[in-house]
């Protein structure tokens, strides 16, 4: 079997990168995160991607750091408000937006790596994200059809993995990652632990080896905390 | 005549009129704002179990400073605490029990809602677009959508309207409005919101004079 354990980032990007390309990134917020190949992209220095993620970090981490480098032509997200360099841009024509709902984004990445090229919802019908989709009825309701997503490169950030590319996730840094694993034509994945030869409960993985190409041990877990919301200590 | 200082109910009261809304064995999403307060005001005895669409189903509390996890958090992207009952899964699947109709009651904030049960919540054109999240998402799919707003804007203008003059989130999707006025409801997404409770200190004067939509009148 092909190895999949590569040593670091910039091996395990090698040979994957063009300008131009697409890729999708796991992580809600910054959350789940692939922080170790988003610095590889940053040295890369790859450039005009187009990039599948819900949102778009902030502005000195995560995906905020290849804004900060120009590197980003397009996203394709649900959400970008916590980023002061993404709005610069974006007012300024420098950046393309697509915006797509939440929930709809996630089921276009898993339709896109589950092959199907579109799908009918009822999010956004009668809305500005409906326009110019075409529309259908089922059993007297209007559903719009919504396409699915694949990338040229998926970026994953798991809890642990092993040398089959066998996932798995921790609580919800798990959000968007399992779906975009299986839409990329490649799938790079880090994780914070490499767990030896049979280590895993086979009932435990969250994504299985077939979905991801290339894995290294993840060097960068900040983990950084968009909103720290803490409660007072009862007293004892 | 001069107008009388609209006051009524606060913040903290609109979210605990929300939570009588809120019964035992419910799945429940909460939007961010307002509608986060709800969680603090169910009754004891009501069991409900919270949703958040990133992929968690049973939020507990904030953490304690100790507690503090960055891999759980909520929608808002706030740290918050699991329970003996939460289950973790992907992004897609949380929306499918959105879409899916699995989900009883979300509650979310708006900017404008609409007689016919319109809302929008997501965009005011000429400001910069953040998005839609998963607004749009849980209008479409959620059985029974609860709005919680100010029934006017800063100025004065109404914002329970005939029509929304901002861009849609969902079209037809508003069960019930509870405002700092009082609460309007509606019996099915055909029917005319009826405005059925009124806030302390407020007349059906006060709530006519500040709302452009057009409702029916019975109050419980």
């Amino acid at each position: 079997m092909a190895e999949k354990i590569f040593s670091d980032a910039r091996s395990a990007l090698d040979g994957l990168l063009f300008d131009g390309m697409t890729i999708a990134a796991g992580g809600f917020g910054l959350c789940g995160i692939p922080e170790t190949l988003i610095d590889g992209l940053l040295a890369a220095g790859v450039r005009n991607l187009t990039i599948i993620s819900n949102n778009a970090g902030v502005d000195d981490f995560g995906l905020g750091k290849l804004l900060r480098t120009r590197q980003v032509k397009k996203m394709i997200s649900s959400y970008v408000g916590e980023n002061k360099e993404f709005e610069r841009q974006y007012l300024a024509g420098e950046l393309e937006i697509e915006f797509c709902p939440q929930g709809t984004l996630a089921e276009r990445i898993r339709a896109g790596g589950a092959g199907i090229p579109g799908f009918y919802t009822r999010t956004g019908v009668g809305t500005l994200i409906a326009e110019g989709k075409e529309l259908k009825e089922f059993d007297g309701e209007r559903f719009v059809l919504e396409r699915g997503l694949t990338a040229d490169l998926a970026i994953v950030k798991a809890r642990r993995g092993d040398r089959y590319g066998n996932l798995q996730f921790r609580k919800s840094a798990r959000n968007f990652n399992p779906v975009v694993a299986t839409c990329g034509r490649v799938t790079v994945a880090e994780v914070e632990e490499i767990v030896p030869d049979g280590g895993f409960d086979p009932d435990a993985i969250h994504t299985p080896g077939v979905f991801v190409q290339r894995l290294i041990k993840a060097t960068s877990n900040e983990k950084r905390i968009e909103r720290r919301t803490v409660r007072q200590g009862e007293a004892v | 005549m001069t107008d009388r200082i609209m006051a009524g109910w606060t913040r903290e009261d609109l979210a605990a009129r929300a939570a009588r809304e809120l019964h035992d064995g419910y799945y429940v999403n909460l939007g961010i704002g307002i509608p986060t307060l709800v969680s603090n005001f169910i009754a004891p005895d009501v069991d409900v179990t919270l949703q958040s669409e990133n992929g968690m189903l049973g939020l507990g509390p904030y953490p304690l400073e100790r507690e503090v996890d960055p891999d759980i958090i909520n929608a808002g992207k706030e740290t918050i605490t699991e329970l003996s009952r939460t289950s973790y899964v992907s992004s897609a699947e949380s929306f499918g029990m959105i879409r899916g109709g699995h989900i009883n009651v979300s509650v979310l904030g708006a900017m404008e809602v609409s007689e016919t049960g319109d809302l929008a919540n997501w965009m005011v054109p000429g400001r910069m677009v953040k998005g839609p999240g998963g607004a749009m998402d849980l209008v479409a799919g959620v059985r029974r959508i609860i709005v919680l707003m100010d029934h006017t804007a800063k100025d004065g203008s109404p914002k329970f309207r005939k029509a929304c003059s901002l861009p849609l989130t969902g079209h037809n999707v508003v069960d019930m409005l509870i405002t700092n006025l009082g609460v309007f409801e509606r019996a099915d997404r055909q029917s005319a919101f009826v405005l059925r409770e009124l806030a302390p200190g407020i007349r059906v004067e006060d709530v006519r004079r500040h709302t452009e939509a057009v409702y029916e009148e019975g109050l419980r």
